[in-house]
């Protein structure tokens, strides 16, 4: 999932060719429908997960376009939608300075700690 | 920006491909990496969208209402497909409508084996079968494919593909069971059809332009010619299974290779439906781009109505 | 013939042709989710014709199954209403008749769950479920589509003042229904077109349309009197079976 590219400052990696914006935005009063992210949760499922995109005019018709694309299979028993402008994803060049300082954080797994033997429920 | 930053980017780009990790939407990638994903997966959008109409020519025909359920649900599965892959090609920055448009205007290729006519029920079966069996095969590799968003629309559209081929072989094994001219329907069926599923796998491998650099950035996972082979040796012994004969005077066990040798394909007609010759090449694109201008009148509505609730709300 | 199984057949019909209808747009839709929604509104409307045929079936007790029902009937045999098998012209035109019978459909299987025929009630208790996600996908789009643009409000209402002259009779009633109603099998259709005429107002007052003035009704279905679109239907839902007959598929 992310932010759909080309919305992107690409930092570092900004490769302008790479970027593919070639739309011309006045154009864009055509009738496409608002893109859509869709998260379903499954019946066993603790969380929200991402499972792709669609159109349409507005939420309820997201939600209920949402229903006949993806749970096709009885794959959900909940759907969120969010219009894909308003996901805000972290750049992948940032990733070192966000993840890394958190690998050095072993303190916060209980198999950092030593238990002795016998002792269970903990 | 600089030459040498480039070169950096992309050998930290093929490094991540080499070690098996995706590469996301905001990842940098090389262009040509992006255009050929946005052809590869378009092309794939469209054969699907496209190939719900040779199968809904027969939907209100379906013998019974346990074949025109499956049927219905088949083809509704298709536009699925399509639709997870469109949002595929959208996180490479490829709006969908302009991709839609480069199909109608014929700039954007699909599967030719759609625009072969299908003449009776039994093409329903010999389509599920062959066709879908030769997408998967396809496909089954591509749920490894380097880019993410493409990868995981693969692994849906495998899993909810596996009935697709079983419910065509079936109604291919009720045929070749059935009356006299019920197995001649589905031994018609396969005759036509044979030859164009073979050719989905796309030209030989000496002729294929991309396929070196494909399989290097792993958006291709086996050739052509290798996929091709392994069509054909699944195949023959499920249609011996059926009582049904593959027309090919050529096709011979190979004990070496542990394969078929098979007769050759006629790349005249391959290149022929590819530039838009085909037998229903026409009749597909027209049938699309109606659908689109048809519908321009509906979305154009729900666009406004959706406009004037905002103002609502706003006020 | 008992009335029961004339009963079944009339609402097996109206799925059988209403999805046969749907199913004529799959390809065709005017953007891919829409094509989906309507696929799947089919797909509800062919599962019920074989609960419903099925059953007619059973109760009929001749050894007809729910396909022979289905395909193997002559023109007048089949009792649709008039409106399911009107054609699909526009999306506009059948989002307007999926409504008016939605709306219709829905108080009906909310009426059946309540049968002294328990087969019949557990069959309106699924197809309950799917109905009222029907009746909420074409409401939506009849709003739509009236309150959206100068052309989309003029086509709807088109479509409404077209269609409109097929709705009493999704609350005929005849000499059959006299003794199912007096069994508990099935309930008063004044309550229905109650219900109906309610869900209507709300919507099409919603949607800015307006109810046409013209009071003439068309009737014929229920007793298998159909318009002339219904030879056409039957020619390609019975092409298989009548060219091959007595094979199985």
């Amino acid at each position: 999932m992310g932010a759909r590219s080309g919305k992107c400052i690409c930092g570092e990696a900004k490769n302008e060719k790479s970027i593919l914006i070639k739309k011309d935005f006045s154009k864009m009063a055509n009738n496409e429908w608002p893109l859509w992210e869709v998260f379903i949760r499954s019946k066993q499922g603790l969380s929200h997960k991402h499972v792709g995109s669609l159109r349409a005019p507005d939420a309820e018709m997201a939600v209920e376009n949402a229903r006949d694309v993806y749970t096709r299979r009885s794959e959900g028993i909940s759907i969120w939608v969010v219009e894909s402008n308003n996901i805000h994803a972290s750049h992948p060049s940032e990733a070192d300075s966000l993840f890394e300082p958190a690998h050095s954080k072993v303190y916060r797994h209980p198999t950092f700690y030593d238990v002795p033997d016998g002792i269970s429920h903990m | 920006m600089l030459e040498a930053n480039i070169n950096e980017l992309e050998r930290r780009f093929q490094e991540k491909i080499d070690n098996d990790q995706k590469i996301e939407p905001n990842d940098w990638m090389p262009d040509n990496y992006r255009q050929t994903l946005i052809r590869q997966i378009s092309q794939h959008a469209h054969s699907e969208i496209v190939g719900m109409l040779p199968e809904g020519n027969w939907i209100t025909r379906a013998p019974n209402l346990r074949r025109k359920a499956v049927l219905l649900a088949k083809v509704q599965d298709e536009a699925g497909h399509g639709l997870y892959l469109y949002s595929a090609t959208e996180t490479l920055g490829a709006d969908r409508e302009e991709t839609i448009d480069d199909l109608h205007s014929g700039k954007a290729k699909y599967s030719s084996i759609f625009n072969y006519p299908t003449l009776s029920w039994a093409d329903m079966g010999v389509i599920g079968w062959l066709v879908d069996g030769a997408a998967i095969m396809n496909q089954v590799p591509l749920c490894r494919c380097s880019y993410g968003p493409y990868a995981r629309a693969m692994v849906r559209v495998c899993k909810e593909e596996s009935f697709h081929q079983r419910q065509g072989y079936e109604i291919m094994m009720t045929l070749a069971k059935g009356t006299p001219e019920q197995k001649a329907m589905a031994q018609d069926a396969l005759n036509r059809f044979w030859w164009p599923s073979l050719m989905m796998f796309g030209p030989n491998d000496a002729e294929s332009t991309h396929t070196a650099q494909s399989m290097a950035w792993k958006i291709k996972r086996s050739t052509n010619d290798e996929l091709r082979q392994q069509m054909v040796d699944i195949t023959v012994p499920q249609a011996e299974l059926i009582g049904l004969t593959i027309p090919d005077p050529d096709l011979k066990w190979n004990e070496e290779k542990q394969g078929y040798d098979y007769g050759e394909i006629d790349w005249d007609e391959f290149w022929s439906v590819v530039k838009g010759n085909g037998p229903c090449n026409k009749e597909r694109v027209d049938a699309r781009r109606k659908a689109k201008e048809n519908g321009e009148w509906v979305r154009e509505a729900a666009n406004a109505y959706a406009a004037k609730q905002k103002m609502k709300k706003a006020s | 013939m008992s009335a029961l199984f004339e009963y079944l057949v009339r609402l097996g019909d109206d799925s059988l042709i209403l999805g046969h209808r749907l199913s004529e747009w799959c390809g065709h839709g005017p953007i891919l989710e829409e094509d989906i929604a309507m696929t799947n509104i089919a797909l509800d409307h062919v599962g019920q014709t074989t609960s419903l045929l099925k059953y007619a079936g059973e109760v009929e007790g001749k050894g007809r199954t729910e396909d022979d029902l289905a395909f193997l009937r002559f023109e007048r045999e089949y009792r649709n209403v008039l409106l399911v098998e009107q054609a699909n012209e526009d999306f506009g035109v059948t989002m307007m008749r999926q409504f008016l019978f939605d709306a219709y459909r829905k108080p009906l299987y909310e009426q059946l769950t309540k049968s002294s025929d328990v087969q019949l009630a557990a069959i309106a208790e699924k197809s309950l479920k799917e109905t009222k996600y029907h009746l909420k996908h074409s409401a939506e789009w009849v709003i739509r589509l009236g309150d959206g643009t100068d052309e989309s409000h003029e086509r709807v209402q088109t479509a409404l003042n077209n269609l409109w002259r097929y709705t009493d009779e999704l609350f005929y009633t005849d000499q059959n229904d006299v003794e199912l109603l007096a069994n508990g099998v099935i309930f008063s259709s004044e309550e229905l077109k109650k219900s109906w005429m309610e869900m209507v107002k709300t919507v099409l007052d919603r949607a800015t349309l307006t109810i046409p003035n013209n009071g003439w009704q068309r009737e014929g279905g229920r007793k298998g009197l159909h318009s002339e679109h219904l030879g056409y239907i039957l020619a390609e839902l019975q092409y298989m079976q009548r060219a091959y007959p007595g094979m199985e598929w």
